[in-house]
């Protein structure tokens, strides 16, 4: 029966849930327990945001397992597990890491399947948290998922409701191909919604339509689905209705849902928390661009970060988010085009 | 609150568990209109669903509490309906003092808790509207759970005691049903009757609801008051093979939204939130392997396996059968063939009269049972 919990809790419980009916599922992570070695409780931290909290005691060290601080020997061990039979869910605390361990993602892990004859499988789910807002800096706030999107053999998550997150997270763990689930750190405990006690999967490739509207379709990732929730509210005071589009997996992204969906709005705005280069944004405008030319009835808007770091300063974190004053600006824009 | 005979409220309806509030999308009437009971007041929206209501009795639409656009609690006052005896100033008082009263349940605003009861291992959620007055069992088809009642169990419950079950593999129930036979779900139904207590209840199926709540009837000679069968299986070979494998073969929105659009006279019901809970549902762990369970027994190869309108002579309780006429999923020219039964057939509804129709079904349902 559905209650609702928050994205949090959804993670928490979705990993319980998992692990409860797959003994293969194991965890590894930095301080996914409690600090391996130091003195203390062993389960004092469970995360460095406290979502894997419980998991330890549950379940015990043999499967979730505190490493030491090298996001290479996480990823490699991930890995290589994956490719002889069990099913690991890597924490990467941030995506912010991920250079560190990009080779054997990008050139193990997404190429295995492809380069044995489609003989090997790697079901591996790397967990990692992504976004703005936080206060976290330069270094723990960015939203690199457009970098992983590109490499083919790689799933793309970035779930926008605790419903989205349980889900999404049990598919990927049933998945028999690498992904990574972006976590967007801001919305842990902002968002909370209706979840089912049991376990679901939500499937890849199918985007989730926010809200109905008729006026023009805002496509919308993570965080900015809800930055494009308020802007939708600021516009119906307006009279004008604006759709609202998840894709919630953009790779694979589903193409004929926001193809279908500016068709019948005629306008087209994408928000994305990613830097404006080779952004989803983009890339979402170029498929529409191509596919429903005709459909357009005003120039398509992208509504993105400026080309610069994350600032620290708060006031500068702040004019960085995409807000929903600057959503409605777009959509105002292709209201206005004539 | 006080509560005067004289003045009646409209208040915002209860259609299902998940509606906390209601928005009014347009008046039928001005104020100061003569109003019957039955007669079209206004129109409501949920976030999943539009009805119209009704009138429950005579008088004088003296107040549209709640202009076009308004949202409101469940349970808040839209309407009054006075006779010209009343003055202002007591309506007035009337809508200044109104309160919501808000029931409390698992979380959402007012409804009845859900409960379950036991049997053979399994679960079965179902919900209870109404205290007083002889036991209703609703029983939904396949693939259904206890919405496609909504806007049946709180008019119902005024004169009755309505018992809103789900059967094994749909809703809150366990989603283990064995081979899919239907003595997994007469189970389910028998369970709820032992929990009404009362030796004389009213069953009202829908679809394969309907076949079970046939079968149920002829078990229990004595203990059933009246049958009503809304488009029911059980009396016929034919059904929309094509409805029932797709339905349990949909993943994706695409694939359902022409599905549910099958079930109504007119498609446009379907809305988006309408197809996303049926996905939600069926998303659950061990619902498809449920309903493949179920379709593979009882609608094997595109046919009906069950056919008991041979038994309408075995049946020893007054039954009523209501079908829509614009029916795809099951041939309205069905309804024909239990001998005994009295016939209603519903132009302008689908498979789902008693949504699409919902006014004209309570009516037959609640007019049965007062005389069974």
């Amino acid at each position: 029966m559905a209650r609702v919990i928050s994205m949090r809790k959804a993670i928490n419980e979705a990993l319980f849930q998992v692990m409860e009916e797959d003994p293969t599922v194991i965890l590894l992570g930095e301080d996914i327990a409690g600090g391996e070695g130091s003195p203390g409780e062993s389960d004092a931290w469970g995360g460095d945001m406290g979502i894997t909290k419980g998991l330890q005691p549950r379940f015990g060290k043999e499967r979730v397992m505190d490493t030491p601080i090298s996001e290479s020997a996480i990823m490699g061990t991930a890995v290589g597990a994956a490719t002889c039979g069990l099913r690991p869910i890597a924490e990467l605390m941030f995506v912010d890491f991920m250079g560190v361990c990009f080779d054997q993602i990008m050139n193990q892990a997404a190429k295995f399947r492809y380069m044995f004859g489609g003989k090997a499988e790697t079901p591996v789910v790397i967990r990692t948290q992504i976004g703005a807002g936080y206060r976290g800096a330069a270094q723990h706030s960015q939203c690199l998922y457009p970098m992983f999107a590109h490499v083919p053999g790689i799933k793309c998550v970035i779930p926008s409701s605790a419903y989205d997150t349980k889900g999404l997270l049990i598919q990927a763990v049933r998945d028999n191909d690498p992904v990574i689930f972006f976590e967007h750190k801001f919305m842990y405990d902002q968002v909370s919604d209706d979840v089912p006690e049991e376990m679901y999967a939500v499937p890849f490739g199918e985007a989730n339509i926010v809200r109905e509207g008729g006026d023009v379709t805002i496509v919308a990732i993570a965080w900015m689905v809800h930055q494009a929730k308020a802007a939708a509210e600021i516009l119906a005071g307006e009279g004008i209705e604006c759709q609202i589009v998840d894709p919630r997996t953009i790779s694979p992204l589903d193409e004929d849902t926001i193809i279908e969906c500016v068709e019948e709005t005629g306008r087209l705005v994408v928000v994305d928390e990613a830097y404006p280069r080779c952004n989803m944004g983009t890339d979402i405008s170029a498929l529409v661009a191509r596919e429903a030319f005709g459909a357009l009835k005003a120039p398509i808007q992208v509504v993105s970060p400026p080309h610069v770091p994350v600032p620290f300063a708060p006031e500068l974190e702040d004019a960085f988010i995409p807000s929903p004053e600057k959503i409605a600006e777009a959509v105002r824009k292709t209201m206005n085009y004539k | 609150m006080m509560s005067d005979e004289r003045i009646q409220a409209i208040t915002v309806p209860k259609w299902g568990m998940a509606m906390e509030e209601g928005t009014v999308t347009g008046w039928h009437l001005e104020e100061g209109a003569t109003v019957a009971e039955g007669d079209e007041v206004l129109d409501v929206e949920s976030t999943k669903i539009a009805n119209v209501i009704e009138a429950k009795g005579n008088g004088i639409l003296r107040r549209r509490v709640a202009a076009e656009g308004t949202t409101l609690p469940v349970g808040g006052l839209l309407a009054v309906i006075a006779s010209d005896d009343v003055s202002d100033e007591e309506i007035d008082g009337f809508v200044s003092g109104f309160v919501v009263v808000a029931v409390a349940d698992d979380g959402g605003a007012g409804g009845p808790v859900p409960r379950f009861a036991d049997v053979n291992g399994r679960q079965i959620r179902y919900v209870v509207n109404g205290e007083d007055g002889e036991p209703i069992i609703l029983i939904h088809g396949f693939g259904g759970d206890m919405n496609a009642w909504m806007f049946n169990q709180d008019a119902l419950a005024a004169d009755c005691s309505v018992y809103t079950l789900e059967l094994p593999g749909h809703g809150g129930s366990s989603k283990d049903v064995g081979d899919g036979s239907l003595d997994v779900l007469t189970e389910a139904v028998e369970a709820v009757m032992d929990v009404a207590g009362a030796d004389h209840v009213h069953l009202v199926g829908h679809s394969l609801g309907g076949a079970v709540a046939l079968q149920v009837a002829l078990d229990h000679p004595g203990k059933i008051g009246s049958l009503t069968l809304i488009a029911p299986a059980g009396l016929g070979s034919e059904i929309n093979g094509d409805y029932i494998s797709g339905f349990v073969a949909a993943q994706r929105r695409k694939e359902m939204k022409p599905l549910a659009q099958q079930l109504f006279a007119d498609p446009s019901i379907v809305s988006r939130s309408m197809v996303e809970d049926l996905l939600k549902s069926k998303r659950i762990d061990g619902v498809d392997a449920a309903l493949a369970a179920i379709a593979g027994c009882q609608f094997a190869d595109g046919a009906q396996t069950l056919d008991l309108a041979a038994r309408a002579d075995d049946l020893d309780v007054p039954v009523q059968i209501i079908w829509g006429s614009d029916d795809a999923i099951i041939p309205v020219s069905q309804a024909d063939n239990l001998a005994g039964a009295s016939v209603h057939r519903i132009d302008g509804a689908g498979h789902m009269p008693m949504m699409e129709k919902a006014a004209e079904v309570n009516d037959l349902i609640a007019g049965f049972v007062a005389r069974a």
